[in-house]
């Protein structure tokens, strides 16, 4: 059985180049296998790689940075992730801690609201059920009352509930209004979903783009290839390149798709958002402490939907300015390779008014 | 046509032996091939659901088996749909067909034909003192739709669907992954499917209401009838409206796949995000659909326990018309992180969250419908107990989700897998079971065994809470729905959750054994085995009924 698979699937390496050609993508989870579509896939679109792979990506669109393929990113030291915020925890039973004060907002309101109402209304309704299966048994009660109706019980058990309603909409809506009103962004990144892998690219910071990948298991991939470690993040959420964003920022994410619709979400930011071929949305985030955060696609977009992670990596905004130098790219108001000194020093994520932002994120969003 | 005799009920030769067991049965063939039969027709929906059950609930165990631990396992065995495949694409492909497959045969071929045309064929007649339905050959093509539709969708297994075989979009079938992200004929041969088992329940609906509406016996009035014709009328009127959309919908994916039109396709001026308007203004009500007939049964099984009239019957059947008409301006809650504004999303918040108020006022009449009575504890009354309990639950997450602000973070989580498993897997189902113990003596004119019964229920009750209670979990630590393997992180819960799918199988043994031995061995029913709490129009017949019953209408004081 073994042999005849390994016969199809070299006489579909070997043959089928167009079978190729609908899964370029290079990092695959592939165990056991190295599937047909492996390196040799012409890329039609940009793609994902890690750059110390083999194969150059195929050029960008954004023309500022012909150089960002070369190993610059190695001179950029990664951080290690958590073992509890940013990922999901063994055995976790509630949301992820978050780190946007919209998340903590959004998360308190479901742990400390509605989370509670849904256990007292469950235990109300177990504690009548309970009560009448005890209480009015046939042994206990032979001759069952006739009552049909109760109008007054019937009014209160209707208006009851409406009020019950009304107090999780007041919150409910308050914390809409708390969502789609972002503050001024200091920085957007363009996310757009591919199958099966993302694209994050920043448009104020020259256009470069950043082409993110599932890490494979050292035992799916062939000797010399990089594959995943512990300082990566965790099995099936490790990516090879991750999305940089500064702490303490507002950081505006414009969320499109090449092809099918994917879903952006990273958990400890709280909420996602579709991403859709043909039109951006819009979603923010100001991350209020440096870490690592996981994400995974979250709308079925075709046989790899379960093998696009996200990870977000959050800086301090000068280790920010470091990264996006290592990239290619240049801060908003500086000459390209310039040191990142127009950072505010400390490593605290005080929140600092950006220079000369509102322009350019509108041209940025413009561009889109 | 001269054969239509036959679907007349008061002509003179059979008025006087009427209710006599073996009277004037067709052939074997003619029987149940070519019936015009109401009862025979509703068993044949009945058979169809229980294998249609069977199938989706074994595709439930691959699943299961598939999530017990990180990785892949099952997906790469040879089986019959990837025959062993070494292509990791194949894999995973199959993983979305599974999910498919599950969905829609859960959806159209179980929980509709069991509710609608199973116990809704067989009681709705009966309870309202009609003979048979308004329209009797109709409602044969409405069952025998359904017949092609299931093989087309498992037909869909066999051809190509892009990446691999069959369909694998989900059962949403959300463009563009359906239109450009799935070549091959599997997406059409489902579309196909859908097509058909829509007009079935179309058919069906059509059947329904002209029956409920010009064949109550004398006396019946609306506000006399049962809850379970109630709800029956409600959920086709449902279906009346919601189908066409979903025709619709899937007619113009059909024409985007193969005939270059770009109505959810941005580079021609569509829209994808349309799509799924589209689907979710058929999909909600659908939900309503699944769940509605439950909600009959659950009335006439509480209340027949209690030996109690249903308390607030006015207030219960208009609960139902509120659900069914708030239900069609809620839909937009499957879509929270589309990209709606600001003000959509609290519409649809509100709009969604008023439904637990009908919803509330059902729950508290079936809590004092027991009040006060005589409760014994059959099993169709503990499935029906089980049901008001964990539909409430399922109820809560649903407010939960409810608030479009929340929901960012729960949509398509297993968070809402684990909330819609509770409302249908732990409500519909429950309710079906419910149903189908309750009403077994009147079909099958034998007793089930009430041992294996309650043994059934029990193992089961905990069989799905392991199931599905741990899937909350796993929603709020961050797992998504629909993917094939996980970070280990998530291994504790699904692993739980598996023991449950097994723990499940074995009340599903118990309940095929039950049967089985109750057709074969079972003791012979009485016209009422329930007593004096069942005071519906199908117990003053005989188990089983006559062939042809109510020759001479019963008149309704």
């Amino acid at each position: 059985m073994k042999l005849i698979a390994w016969a199809i699937a070299l006489a579909a390496a070997g043959l089928t180049p167009a079978a190729a050609a609908q899964t370029p993508q290079a990092a695959q989870p592939i165990k056991e296998v190295t599937g047909p579509a492996a390196a040799t896939a012409p890329a039609e679109r940009a793609q994902g790689q890690s750059l110390e792979a083999a194969n150059a990506p195929a050029p960008s669109t954004a023309p500022a940075n012909p150089t960002a393929t070369k190993p610059t990113a190695t001179n950029f030291a990664y951080s290690l992730p958590a073992k509890n915020i940013g990922v999901p925890i063994r055995g976790g039973t509630g949301i992820q801690e978050q780190v946007t004060e919209v998340g903590r907002t959004a998360a308190s309101f479901h742990n400390n609201w509605l989370l509670i109402l849904c256990f007292v209304i469950s235990a109300f309704v177990l504690a009548l059920l309970g009560y009448t299966m005890v209480r009015f048994r046939r042994g206990a009660n032979p001759t069952p009352s006739r009552t049909s109706h109760n109008t007054a019980l019937e009014v209160v058990w209707t208006l009851l509930p409406v009020l019950i309603l009304v107090a999780i909409a007041v919150p409910s809506f308050r914390l809409l209004r708390t969502q789609y009103t972002p503050p001024p962004a200091d920085l957007t990144v363009k996310v757009t979903g591919n199958q099966w892998f993302w694209v994050y690219s920043y448009p104020d910071n020259g256009g470069f783009e950043v082409v993110s990948n599932l890490l494979k298991e050292q035992k799916d991939v062939k000797p010399g290839d990089r594959f995943r470690t512990d300082a990566d993040g965790p099995p099936m959420l490790a990516v090879d390149e991750r999305m940089v964003i500064p702490a303490g920022k507002v950081v505006k994410f414009l969320v499109t798709s090449n092809d099918v619709i994917h879903a952006f979400w990273v958990p400890a930011f709280y909420s996602k958002i579709d991403a859709n071929p043909g039109s951006v949305n819009e979603i923010w985030a100001k991350v209020d402490r440096p870490g690592v955060y996981f994400g995974q696609c979250t709308e079925l977009c075709g046989a790899r939907h379960g093998y696009m992670p996200i990870a977000v990596e959050v800086v301090p905004p000068e280790k920010f300015a470091e990264w996006i130098a290592s990239k290619g790219g240049t801060m908003p108001g500086q000459k390209p390779a310039a040191t990142p000194a127009a950072a505010p020093a400390g490593a605290t994520p005080a929140p600092t008014p950006a220079v000369a932002q509102p322009a350019t994120n509108q041209a940025a969003t413009a561009q889109n | 046509m001269a054969t239509t005799a036959d679907t007349l009920p008061l002509k003179s030769h059979e008025a006087h032996d009427a209710h006599h067991d073996a009277d004037h049965k067709p052939a074997f063939f003619t029987r149940w091939f070519m019936s015009t039969n109401h009862k025979d027709i509703g068993t044949l929906y009945l058979i169809f659901a229980i294998v249609a059950g069977i199938i989706g609930g074994g595709i439930s165990g691959i699943m299961r088996a598939e999530l017990m631990h990180p990785g892949i396992q099952i997906l790469n065995q040879a089986w019959p749909l990837g025959a062993g495949t070494a292509n990791f694409d194949e894999w995973t492909h199959h993983w979305n067909v599974l999910i498919t497959a599950h969905g829609l045969i859960m959806v159209f071929f179980m929980v509709m034909p069991a509710m609608i045309g199973g116990f809704g064929n067989w009681f709705v007649p009966l309870m309202i003192g009609a003979p048979d339905m308004a329209f009797p050959r109709m409602n044969n093509i409405s069952f025998w739709l359904l017949i092609p539709a299931f093989l087309l969708l498992l037909g869909s297994t066999f051809v190509s669907g892009g990446t691999g075989l069959g369909a694998g979009t989900g059962w949403t079938v959300y463009a563009p992954l359906s239109t450009s992200g799935s070549a091959g004929p599997a997406v059409d041969m489902a579309i196909f499917s859908l097509h058909l088992a829509g007009a079935s329940s179309i058919l069906g609906a059509i059947n329904f209401i002209t029956t409920i509406f010009n064949m109550r016996a004398p006396g019946m009035t609306l506000h006399k009838m049962p809850l379970f014709v109630w709800s029956i009328l409600v959920t086709v009127f449902l279906l009346l409206l919601a189908l066409p959309v979903l025709a619709g919908a899937i007619t113009m994916l059909l024409t985007d796949r193969n005939f270059g039109t770009s109505f959810f396709d941005a580079s021609g001026g569509g829209n994808p995000v349309l799509y799924q308007h589209l689907f979710w203004f058929f999909g909600h009500p659908e939900v309503y659909i699944m769940i509605l007939p439950g909600f009959g049964m659950i009335s006439q099984v509480v209340a027949t326990f209690s030996r109690k009239p249903v308390f607030g019957y006015l207030g219960m059947a208009y609960a139902m018309v509120a659900i069914g008409v708030v239900g069609f301006v809620v839909w937009a809650h499957h879509m929270f992180t589309v990209g709606l504004t600001m003000e959509v999303k609290m519409y649809f918040t509100a709009a969604t969250m008023i439904i637990a108020v009908p919803t509330g006022v059902k729950i508290f009449s079936w809590i004092a419908t027991m009040w006060g009575g005589s409760i014994s504890f059959e099993t169709p009354m503990l499935w029906a107990i089980g049901f008001i309990f964990l539909f409430t639950v399922g109820g809560v997450t649903g407010v939960v989700l409810a608030n479009g602000g929340v929901d960012n973070y729960m949509h398509d989580t297993y968070y809402v897998v684990a909330h819609f498993h509770y409302v249908l897997s732990l409500g519909a189902v429950f309710a079906i079971f419910a149903g189908f113990y309750y009403w077994f003596p009147k079909m099958s004119g034998r007793m089930y065994n009430e041992l294996l019964g309650k043994l059934h229920f029990f193992i089961m009750f905990i069989g799905v809470n392991m199931v599905f209670f741990p899937q909350h979990f796993l929603g709020l630590d961050g797992m998504p729905r629909r993917i094939p393997d996980y970070t280990p992180a998530f291994e504790k819960w699904n692993e739980v959750s598996t023991y449950g799918y097994m723990v499940t199988i074995a009340g599903m043994a118990i309940f095929f054994v039950n049967l089985v031995y109750s057709l074969l061995a079972g003791p012979k029913a009485p016209d009422n085995p329930w007593g004096e709490g069942a005071t519906t129009l199908e117990w003053t017949l005989s188990s089983p009924p006559p062939f042809h019953q109510f020759s001479t209408l019963p008149t309704i004081k």
